[in-house]
């Protein structure tokens, strides 16, 4: 699995209150909430994100609330993938439950600049930012959560395993 | 063996004789538990795995955020948990009037006892570690197939070990010790892990105290808080619950990531100034400064709106008035403890002193209802997060602090000191 795409970067601790404001957790509809997708952050990001696009961030990426909403929205809004340098625990778990891509890796999030075109190898971990020539290598997943990941989430994989 | 407290009780819910940090297991589940935001929408995902839920006395939904029902969205949201409910034949149905703000109402309802292992759609889960069980919060899908099969997936966390010492001072609670400690080791300071709290300053701590550190464990970015089971911890437990509980003990040679001593003694009066939680300065570095004039003040949620928070409020407000260009609320956390604020005389002070008094709701803390602010306004609240457009406007203000740095701020009109408003 590959993704390829423009950069979109924040700093550190992008919590879950600007990712998704409270105020549009009346509806849990997937499109609705990516209409309001960082607003609190970057009222600009729903107009500028194209599906494909990676979000890069810093430290505690996702923190705050359980609210599923907030990898649910990017994922809809077109993001293929969050790298930062780590990431609030509910929202790691949370993305890999719903099969939404996301790596830990400091140097590319040190490095990467808004608007690089990076493309990411899911099976190797390697980052590889186009415009600047560069390569970084993340933190692989460990078996358990891959097969997670490969199977879209919790759901299939927990009916998977009813089957056997 | 050296085993944290977690790690106890997570090898033994995952039918293990030992677990090491780093481990990933799966764990049977004592208590599942979502809201009227992650409730409905874990419904749809639950019944791709399941037709009925693994234990109808294991599983419980809580309307709190948007009740009592802020807009039509919202009312649909709250009838999905309650039909569930209902339909499921939930053994403890929820509802307004009858229940509280999910936190307080789960350990008072007697659900939560120590040796538990729980999960619930709520960041704020954590709470329950105060009675020494496992908690941690969770999203919708986590929470969907919780319901459905009473197990969930862990990453086994390492700890760090919170040695406490001392004594509180007067107008010093537990929402300063653990705004001083997210102020020292930041809000990532103890991502994926556990914070445990030992030592003989742990006996000097109320359970209201051990609720509101653990509540905001998350704001350090932990996995969960938790306390060992004292004396204080089974009279509550006697008090509220007919469950058995179990207590656990870390091994005497437990690994520790790291041990930071804690002296309750010298902890001040603390305010996290906006818009992180470790933002934290204490009252006497507030005081040298101008002084930092507020709009509103929040005295309630999860974290400070239970009995002794009320009373150290009240404490404060008996016979002197909200300030004129202050709006202050009380949300009292329960029904049961807006009844024992009642009995006490406690909301005749409130009233007296110009709060509003509303139903239990979670509704202000998050900016969902009954308390949003607008652009510019400042505000002095009891609740757990001071975040970007946390409680309305992403130009407001947020600083969080306790009942009685609170309570004084909405007498002074600005962000004061509870020593030199002493009830």
């Amino acid at each position: 699995m590959k993704a390829k795409g423009t950069v979109l970067k924040y700093g550190d601790n992008v919590d879950t209150d600007v990712i998704i404001p409270a105020r549009y957790l009346n509806s849990f509809d997937a499109k609705e909430l990516a209409s309001h997708a960082m607003v609190d952050i970057d009222p600009t990001f729903v107009q500028r994100v194209k599906p494909g696009d990676i979000m890069v961030a810093g430290k505690n990426f996702g923190c705050g609330s359980s609210r599923e909403h907030a990898p649910l929205c990017l994922k809809t809004a077109g993001v293929s993938c969050v790298i930062a340098k780590s990431f609030a625990r509910i929202f790691y778990r949370n993305a890999i439950n719903i099969g939404f891509a996301i790596l830990e890796c400091e140097e590319a999030a040190d490095d990467i600049e808004e608007g690089n075109q990076v493309e990411i190898d899911f099976d190797s971990g390697i980052i590889t930012n186009i415009t600047k020539n560069r390569q970084y290598q993340a933190q692989p997943f460990p078996p358990f959560l891959q097969k997670m990941i490969a199977e879209n989430g919790l759901v299939n994989y927990v009916n998977h395993q009813k089957e056997n | 063996m050296s085993m944290t407290m977690t790690q106890k009780i997570l090898a033994s819910h995952a039918g293990l004789e030992e677990v090491k940090a780093g481990q990933l297991i799966e764990a049977d589940l004592d208590l599942v538990m979502a809201n009227d935001i992650t409730g409905p929408m874990a419904l749809p995902i639950f019944s791709q795995m399941a037709d009925t839920v693994f234990d109808k006395d294991k599983v419980v939904l809580v309307p709190d955020h948007f009740t009592p029902n802020k807009d039509i969205k919202s009312a649909e949201n709250s009838k999905a948990i309650r039909d569930f409910s209902f339909n499921q034949c939930l053994t403890n149905h929820m509802e307004q009037g009858k229940c509280g703000v999910e936190h307080a109402i789960l350990p008072e309802k007697g659900l939560v006892v120590a040796g538990m292992a729980v999960i619930g759609a709520d960041s704020h889960t954590c709470t329950y570690g105060a009675l020494g069980a496992f908690s941690t919060g969770v999203g919708t899908t986590d929470i969907a197939r919780g319901m459905a099969t009473g197990k969930a997936w862990f990453k086994v966390p390492s700890a760090i070990q919170f040695h406490l010492t001392g004594k509180l001072n007067p107008y010093v609670s537990g929402k300063d010790v653990i705004l001083y400690i997210i102020h020292k080791i930041g809000v990532d300071g103890a991502l994926y892990k556990s914070m445990e709290f030992t030592g003989e300053g742990v006996k000097e701590l109320s359970m209201d105290d051990r609720f509101t550190i653990c509540n905001m464990a998350i704001e350090a970015g932990a996995k969960n808080g938790i306390f060992p089971v004292d004396e204080q911890t089974i009279v509550y437990m006697k008090e509220h619950s007919v469950k058995p509980y179990e207590i656990y003990e870390a091994d005497k040679d437990a690994e520790y990531e790291q041990t930071i001593e804690i002296n309750l003694s010298e902890i001040r009066p603390m305010v996290a100034f906006p818009h992180l939680p470790g933002n934290g300065h204490t009252i006497d570095e507030i005081e040298k400064e101008e002084p930092i004039y507020i709009d509103q003040v929040v005295i309630g949620s999860c974290t400070n709106g239970r009995m002794s928070d009320l009373r150290k409020a009240a404490a404060i407000l008996k016979g002197k008035k909200v300030a004129n260009r202050v709006r202050a609320m009380v949300v009292p956390a329960t029904q049961k403890i807006f009844m024992q604020c009642i009995k006490e005389g406690l909301l005749e002070i409130f009233v007296e002193a110009g709060c509003a008094v509303n139903t239990p709701s979670c509704g202000p803390c998050m900016g969902g209802h009954m308390g949003v602010m607008a652009k510019g306004e400042k505000c002095v609240s009891t609740t757990n997060r001071n975040f970007v457009g946390r409680m309305g406007d992403t130009q407001s203000l947020i600083y969080l602090a306790s009942p009685e740095t609170a309570a004084a701020s909405a007498i002074a009109g600005y962000i004061a000191n509870p020593e030199k408003f002493g009830g």
